[in-house]
C-alpha cells in the first residue's frame, strides 16, 4: 500500500539549502514538507556524530526549523517522478508518493572522483567522505593519513582527522601555488572565509600543506599501504593507511534532470528567483553549481522569499547571493582539476568500479552511448554517479541521459498501480 | 553514550547506537566491504551513499548500502559478497 | 577510398544488418553497411538477447531453429563480452489448463529434432526454487541461450569490416533506391544493384509501405542475485500476449544474465513511438512476475527502460525481394526474435543475392505475401 505525502512545497533534500528555504518558507505559515535521504538533517557539511550536537554554523538555523511547523521525513529516497509531477520516494516501509504544489529541488552535490592506478583499493576514499565517516562514528584514531586531493575542503577535513587522533602526514592540493594563493587573495570579498582559513592553517595540525602535489598511483594488498605523490618534477611514496583523494564537487542534477529542468555545463539552469524551466519546480544550493554552504543558504533564502510573496527581502538577499556566486567562480577556476590528472591512467585502470571496466576495454573515440553499451560502463548500481564525471574528464562524454529508477530500489516500489 | 551490540561476520561487537555500518565497521578494522566483478576486494569511496562500495548484506539483505544504515541493537552485517 | 558503388549497400547496423553484411562479405560481395547510429545502437541494445527456438507458426519454428542452429556454430568465436549463457528456458504452465498444452508443444520440438524436457510441478520447483508453489509444470529447452546483442553486433561488424565491408556510422539515409536513383545519404550517394532495408522498427520510414510499426516494450534490470534464477523463465501465457497485435498486454518473462542480473520482462503496447516510460504498465509487468516469483519484490531495481520491437501483422519477419521495387531486399520485421533470428536472416538473404538454395523455405518470410 503506498503511502501519500502531501504538501504546499515539497523540498527535496535537508542540506542548508533545503533547510534555509524551509525556515523562509515556514516563518511565512507556508505548509512545507523536506524530504531526505539521510537519517539526519543537514546534508552533507552539517553532518554530525548522533550523540554529539550539529556543528556551531548549523545550529541557528536548524533551532529556527524546529520552531517552524515543517514536516521531515528522514530515510526517504526520491527515485522517480510521474509526468503530473508527482514523485515517487521509497522508504524502509516501501513506496511513498510525494505531492507538493510546488516542488525545490535541494539535492546538493557529490565528490568528484578522478581514477589513478590504485584508486580502488579498501582506504582510498574521497576527502568529504572522510569528514562524512567521521561524523557518522568512525574512529580514524593511530591511523596514517595522506590527502592529496584540491579545494578549500581539504584543511578542515585535515583538522578534523588529526582531531580524531588520526596522524595527517601531508596535505597535498593539487592546484598550482600561483592559483591558491589567487584565491587567497580575492577571499577580502569574503571575509568570514579568511578566517576560517587561518583556522585551520593551525601548525597544531603537524601536516605540511604542499601545493602543486598530487597522486599518481596507490600501492596495496587488500588495502592501501602507500601512495606515490609527485610534484611534476620529483616523484616521491609515502606510506599511508587512509589516502583521502578527491577533486571538488559534481552537482546531484540527476532528479532535476529527469524532470525534464535545463542543465548546462553539468549544473540546473535557474532564474533570478531559483526557478528552473520547469513549472512549479526550483533549484538552489549545489544543485545549481558549487559556491559552499553560504550560496546554498541564501539560494535557499531567495526561493522562499519569493515564494511566500516576501518581493522586500529580495534585494539584500541577491546581494549577498552576487557575492557568494563570485567566489564560487573563483573556486571553481582557482581549484580545477589540472591535466595531469588524466595522464595518470594506465590501460589496466578502473574506470568504472561497479562494472570493473577498464581504460583499455573504452576506445575514446565513442561516444557515452557506445560506451555504455559495449562495456556496461555506468550501468551498474551508482548509475554512472562515479564514472560519469570521470568519463566526462578524462575523455569529453557527458551524461545526458538518466532512466528511473534515480537510485536503486525494491521491484516493490515500482510495482504499485 | 548509548551502546549496542551488533554482529559483523559472525563475531559480536559493541558499538555507539545510531552510527553508521560503515563507520562500525572501519572500527572493526574491517576494510572489505564487498567484492568487485573481478574479485578484489573494495570499501567505501564516498561514504554519502553514492558510489555503493559500501554494499554488505544486513539482516538477510543483500546490497545494503552500509553508509546510510544506522547500527541498531542485534543488527548481523556480513561482508564481502 | 570508400567505394560509391558496393555491389550491395546495407542500411542499418543493427544485428540484422550486421548479420547479412557478414554472410554477404563471406560470399565475397562489395558491402557498404551504413548506420545513422552507432553499430548496434537501435532496438539491439535494448531487447533481452534471449536466443530462443519458437513454436508459434511452422515457420516460426523452423527459423528460430535454424538461427539458434547458426549461433551454436559460432559458439567457439565468443568473447566473455557475449555473455553467453546456454541456460535454456523454461516455459512455465500456471495451471492444468496451460499443463495440457505442454505434450502438443513438446512434440513439435521432438519431431524437429529439438532437445526439449517436460517438467512436473515438482521438477519445475526443483528447477526453480523461487518460483511460487501451485505452478502446474514446463517445458524445458535446455539449449536455448542468452547472449549480450550489442557484443555480438559489435562482433559481427568487425568481422565484416575485416573481410572488407565498408562501415559508415552516423550516416543517415535520406532515399533509398537501386540503379542509378542510388542510396542518398547525409555523406553522399552511393549506386548500387542491391539495397537492403535493415533498418528495424523505422523500416517503413525508407521503405512507406511496409507493414513495419513500432511495439513498445519496457524491461527492467537488477542488481546481482546469483543462484536467483537459472533458466529463461516465460509462462506459457506469453503466447497469447505476444498474439494480440492491438491490446497493451504483460507476460512474466525473466532472465539471468551472466552478469547474475535479473532482466525483467515483458510488456507490449502499440503507441507509436511515445519513448516515455509508462509506469501503469511497468508496475503490471512487475506484478505479473511476482505472481510467479513472489520474492522478486525484494530486489533492487537498477534501471527501466524503453523499447521499439518491429512488429508485422502475421508475426514474421520479412526475408527477401520488395516487389514494389527494382533491386530492394528486406531484411526487417523481426518483432521480439531479432536477436534469435538475425543469423538466418542473414543467410537467407546472402543465399538470395548470391542466387543459393537456402537449408529451410525461404517462401514464408517472402516480403511480397504482404501485398496479397
Amino acid at each position: 500500500m503506498t503511502e501519500t505525502l502531501e504538501a504546499g512545497t515539497v523540498i527535496v533534500g535537508a542540506g542548508p539549502a533545503g533547510i534555509a528555504a524551509a525556515c523562509g518558507l515556514g516563518e511565512a505559515g507556508e505548509d512545507v514538507l523536506i524530504v531526505d535521504e539521510g537519517p539526519r538533517s543537514g546534508g552533507q557539511i552539517w553532518r554530525h556524530r548522533p550523540g554529539s550536537g550539529p556543528p556551531k554554523a548549523a545550529q541557528a538555523w536548524l533551532a529556527r526549523l524546529s520552531a517552524t511547523q515543517v514536516r521531515v521525513r528522514h530515510n526517504l529516497t526520491v527515485v522517480d517522478a510521474r509526468p503530473d509531477g508527482t514523485l515517487l520516494g521509497e522508504s524502509e516501509a516501501g513506496p511513498v508518493e510525494i505531492r507538493g504544489s510546488r516542488v525545490i529541488l535541494a539535492t546538493g552535490a557529490r565528490e568528484l572522483f578522478l581514477p589513478f592506478p590504485g584508486w580502488t583499493l579498501p582506504g582510498v576514499i574521497g576527502v568529504g567522505a572522510a569528514q562524512a565517516l567521521v561524523k557518522s562514528g568512525a574512529e580514524l584514531r593511530n591511523l596514517e593519513v595522506v590527502l592529496a586531493g584540491s579545494g578549500p575542503l581539504l584543511l578542515p577535513v585535515a583538522s578534523l582527522l588529526a582531531s580524531q587522533g588520526a596522524r595527517v602526514g601531508l596535505i597535498g592540493e593539487q592546484a598550482p601555488l600561483g592559483e591558491v594563493l589567487g584565491f587567497g587573495a580575492g577571499l577580502w570579498r569574503a571575509p568570514g572565509k579568511i578566517l576560517e582559513a587561518m583556522r585551520y592553517r593551525s601548525r597544531s595540525l603537524g601536516a605540511r600543506y604542499q601545493t602543486g602535489v598530487w597522486a599518481v598511483a596507490a600501492h596495496g594488498d587488500d588495502r592501501v599501504r602507500e601512495v606515490v605523490l609527485t610534484d611534476g618534477r620529483r616523484t616521491w611514496t609515502r606510506r599511508c593507511d587512509l589516502l583521502c583523494c578527491s577533486y571538488g564537487l559534481v552537482p546531484n542534477v540527476e532528479l532535476a534532470r529527469w524532470l525534464g529542468c535545463e542543465i548546462d555545463n553539468g549544473r540546473v539552469v535557474t532564474d533570478e528567483v531559483q526557478q528552473t524551466n520547469q513549472a512549479g519546480f526550483f533549484c538552489v544550493g549545489e544543485t545549481t553549481g558549487i559556491g559552499g554552504a553560504e550560496l546554498s543558504l541564501v539560494e535557499g533564502e531567495i526561493a522562499a522569499a519569493h515564494i511566500s510573496g516576501l518581493a522586500e527581502a529580495l534585494p539584500p538577499l541577491e546581494k549577498r547571493r552576487a557575492l557568494w556566486r563570485r567566489f564560487s567562480k573563483s573556486l571553481e577556476k582557482a581549484f580545477r582539476p589540472r591535466r595531469e590528472l588524466a595522464e595518470r591512467v594506465q590501460p589496466e585502470t578502473t574506470i568504472c568500479r561497479c562494472e570493473d571496466v577498464t581504460c583499455e576495454n573504452l576506445d575514446p573515440e565513442w561516444c557515452i552511448r557506445q560506451a555504455k553499451l559495449y562495456t556496461r560502463l555506468g550501468m551498474g548500481p551508482c548509475q554512472g554517479r562515479v564514472c560519469g564525471p570521470a568519463v566526462h574528464y578524462l575523455y569529453g562524454w557527458a551524461s545526458d541521459s538518466v532512466r528511473p529508477p534515480l537510485k536503486p530500489c525494491r521491484l516493490a516500489t515500482l510495482s504499485e498501480r | 553514550m548509548p551502546v549496542v551490540t551488533i554482529c559483523i561476520n559472525g563475531t559480536d561487537r559493541e558499538v555507539e547506537e545510531g552510527i553508521s555500518v560503515a563507520a562500525a565497521l572501519v572500527n572493526a578494522d574491517v576494510w572489505q566491504f564487498r567484492t568487485a566483478v573481478g574479485g578484489e576486494p573494495r570499501a567505501p569511496i564516498c561514504a554519502m551513499g553514492i558510489c555503493f562500495e559500501c554494499r554488505v548484506t544486513i539482516d538477510g539483505r543483500p546490497h545494503r548500502r552500509s553508509c546510510m544504515e544506522s547500527c541498531r541493537q542485534g543488527m548481523e552485517v556480513v561482508t564481502g559478497d | 577510398m570508400p567505394n560509391s558503388s558496393p555491389d550491395v549497400v546495407v542500411v542499418g547496423a543493427g544485428i540484422v544488418g550486421a548479420a547479412c553484411a557478414y554472410y554477404m562479405a563471406r560470399d565475397g560481395l562489395q558491402v557498404s553497411l551504413l548506420e545513422a547510429g552507432f553499430a548496434g545502437g537501435g532496438t539491439t541494445a535494448v531487447g533481452m538477447g534471449h536466443i530462443a527456438v519458437m513454436d508459434e507458426s511452422a515457420a516460426q519454428f523452423a527459423l528460430t531453429a535454424y538461427s539458434r542452429r547458426l549461433w551454436a556454430e559460432l559458439a567457439g568465436q565468443f568473447g566473455s563480452q557475449w555473455e553467453n549463457d546456454t541456460c535454456g528456458t523454461l516455459w512455465v504452465a500456471a495451471d492444468e489448463e496451460e499443463l495440457a498444452h505442454v505434450p502438443a508443444k513438446a512434440a513439435v520440438y521432438r519431431e524437429h529434432g529439438v532437445t526439449v524436457n517436460e517438467l512436473s510441478a515438482a521438477e519445475v520447483a526443483e528447477a526453480e526454487p523461487e518460483l511460487r508453489s501451485g505452478l502446474a509444470g514446463g517445458l524445458q529447452i535446455p539449449d536455448d541461450r542468452v547472449i549480450y546483442p550489442p557484443a555480438a553486433t559489435r562482433w559481427l561488424v568487425e568481422q565484416a569490416v575485416d573481410a572488407g565491408v565498408d562501415l559508415r556510422e552516423g550516416c543517415t539515409v535520406r532515399r533509398l533506391a537501386s540503379g542509378e536513383n542510388g542510396v542518398v545519404t547525409d555523406q553522399g550517394t552511393l549506386t548500387t544493384a542491391h539495397v537492403v532495408n535493415a533498418s528495424g522498427a523505422r523500416a517503413a520510414h525508407l521503405t512507406p509501405q511496409l507493414p513495419i510499426e513500432p511495439r513498445k516494450g519496457h524491461l527492467v534490470i537488477t542488481d546481482r542475485y546469483p543462484g536467483f534464477c537459472r533458466h529463461q523463465l516465460v509462462e506459457m501465457g506469453y503466447l497469447n500476449s505476444a498474439h494480440t497485435l492491438t491490446a497493451e498486454s504483460v507476460a512474466f518473462n525473466v532472465q539471468p544474465r551472466r552478469t547474475r542480473q535479473l532482466l525483467i520482462g515483458s510488456s507490449r503496447e502499440l503507441v507509436g513511438w511515445d519513448r516515455n516510460i509508462n509506469h501503469r504498465i511497468v508496475g503490471a509487468m512487475l506484478r505479473r512476475a511476482q505472481e510467479f516469483m513472489p520474492r522478486l519484490a525484494d530486489l533492487y531495481a537498477l534501471r527501466v527502460w524503453v523499447g521499439f520491437r518491429p512488429a508485422v501483422a502475421d508475426h514474421l519477419p520479412l526475408i527477401g525481394r520488395w516487389p514494389l521495387e527494382e533491386g530492394l531486399w528486406i531484411a526487417a520485421g523481426h518483432e521480439g526474435l531479432g536477436i534469435t533470428m538475425a543469423l538466418a536472416t542473414g543467410r537467407l538473404l546472402s543465399d538470395q543475392i548470391a542466387g543459393r538454395t537456402s537449408e529451410i523455405d525461404p517462401l514464408p518470410y517472402d516480403p511480397s505475401r504482404i501485398l496479397s
